[in-house]
């Protein structure tokens, strides 16, 4: 019988590590952005600020990481940052802190777009029934920019998601490494390896992403009602 | 009735108010009694909305004073959040908070701001919701509401924080004609209570039911300060005059 190449997904431990290294790929993706989204609030919250040195500031470090690949980050903090310091910082680690402050800068971005989006008479009217600056954001300004960002804030999280995929750069044994080094072991015995791993790996990240995105559609469609 | 004797809740002392270098307001001095309704007419950017943002801190000005209660409300050291609650406003635009119902819109002030018992709120809540014939919308959405409705929950979420005086900034300007009038017949409701307000509206036949005192405000100067009878009668200047034949055809 001829050898069917998707069978290289079924031999060993194959399916076993890639769903492995897709818990790397998704613990570092998950991570960071709750990290970067909880940074990223308070950078949105700073950008609304009226001192021009602050807006300056969060304008300066947005732009940074818009202008400078992620790539690079990774290599900054993941080379030039322990040489510099003469310490010793894990790849997944270094990976978190890079995805977090960029996922910290875009999502200030979205915060900060949501809440000067919002008619400035809830302001006043907030105000105006003596709510504090803080209770002015947290009862009235936050829960309508949470709904009008999030369309945004998936789709940042998804990006998160896939880029990822560059971690391998640095040394992290992720789902695609992973699906590389199968690949690598087969290829001689399965001249379709590629196709069938990398097929795998395609769906694997679209079962992360999907929900994602289903999930702010169910949200926008009950925040609608 | 004299509400003249009754003491001053609102004292303003010459306002002067500029936006870049336009004075907006032009030297104000006017006494707000206890219990006194006033109305403010005048014509499109004459300052009457502005003065009324004036008076609940939504504009900081440039010269004078505003005493409330004999303390000053200018400088930096204004508790504002403290004399908003005393100080209830409403807006031209409906300004209920759209993620929230109803009832949670009247209570965000009373329970987060003021700390009261959720229960004690509840029960004014629904007394004064009652009043305005909107009980059965206490758990509605502001976009399930008309415009009228809206205005009158926004009287009812002013009023739950139990203010000494309330200031109407053109309530009814964006309202359809038809709803114009359940909204005005609640506020000349609090005005046989009692409640001291300071009302800015385009209404004229409204305004002259309501009023103790009609203050006619043009090019940020207090032109006339009349009794209504008289200002829509009798107007002592000539740009009053000029002002009130515009509403005749």
């Amino acid at each position: 019988m001829q050898n069917l190449g998707v069978n290289v997904l079924f031999e060993g431990t194959t399916i076993q590590r890639l769903l492995e290294g897709l818990l790397v790929t998704a613990g570092i993706a998950f991570l960071s952005i709750i990290i970067g989204s909880l940074l990223g609030i308070g950078m949105g919250l700073l950008r609304t600020s009226q001192s021009k040195t602050i807006q300056f500031i969060c304008r300066l470090y947005l732009e940074v990481f818009r202008i400078i690949p992620i790539l690079v980050w990774l290599f900054i903090v993941y080379f030039g940052v322990p040489s510099a310091l003469d310490i010793h910082l894990d790849g997944e680690i270094v990976a978190v802190i890079v995805f977090s402050l960029w996922g910290a800068a875009e999502m200030g971005d979205i915060v900060r777009g949501a809440l000067e989006s919002l008619p400035k008479h809830q302001i006043e009217s907030g105000k105006a029934i003596g709510l504090s600056f803080w209770g002015l954001y947290r009862y009235v300004l936050i829960p309508q920019a949470v709904r009008r960002m999030l369309p945004g804030a998936i789709n940042l999280s998804t990006r998160m998601v896939k880029t990822t995929s560059l971690v391998v750069m640095i040394g992290v044994i992720d789902v695609v490494k992973i699906g590389q080094q199968i690949i690598e072991r087969s290829v001689i015995k399965v001249p379709t390896a590629s196709f069938w791993v990398y097929g795998l790996i395609f769906i694997l990240y679209f079962i992360i992403c999907y929900p994602l995105s289903k999930l702010s559609k169910k949200l926008e469609a009950k925040w609608e009602n | 009735m004299n509400k003249e004797n009754n003491q001053v809740l609102l004292e303003i002392k010459d306002l002067h108010k500029e936006y870049d270098t336009r004075a907006v307001l032009d030297g104000i001095h006017l006494s707000v009694h206890k219990g006194e309704v006033i109305v403010v007419l005048g014509p499109s950017g004459c300052g009457k909305s502005t003065l009324l943002r004036c008076l609940n801190g939504l504009e900081t000005i440039q010269g004078g004073d505003i005493e409330f209660y004999g303390k000053s409300l200018t400088g930096p050291n204004v508790n504002w959040q403290e004399t908003r609650q005393k100080i209830g406003m409403v807006f031209q635009n409906y300004d209920l908070f759209p993620h929230m119902t109803v009832i949670e819109n009247i209570l965000l002030g009373p329970i987060k701001v003021q700390k009261r018992e959720k229960k004690e709120v509840m029960e004014q809540a629904a007394q004064l919701l009652e009043k305005v014939g909107l009980l059965d919308r206490k758990d509605a959405y502001p976009r399930q509401l008309s415009g009228g409705q809206k205005q009158r929950i926004a009287i009812v979420r002013a009023l739950c924080m139990n203010p000494e005086i309330m200031l109407f900034d053109e309530v009814t300007a964006a309202l359809d004609p038809e709803m114009v009038r359940e909204v005005l017949d609640v506020i000349l409701g609090l005005a046989k209570q009692g409640m001291t307000m300071v009302i800015v509206t385009h209404e004229m036949g409204f305004a002259q039911a309501v009023a103790d005192k009609i203050v006619f405000i043009d090019a940020g100067k207090i032109c006339e300060i009349s009794e209504p009878e008289e200002f829509f009668t009798n107007p002592k200047t000539e740009r009053a005059q000029q002002f009130l034949n515009i509403f005749q055809f």
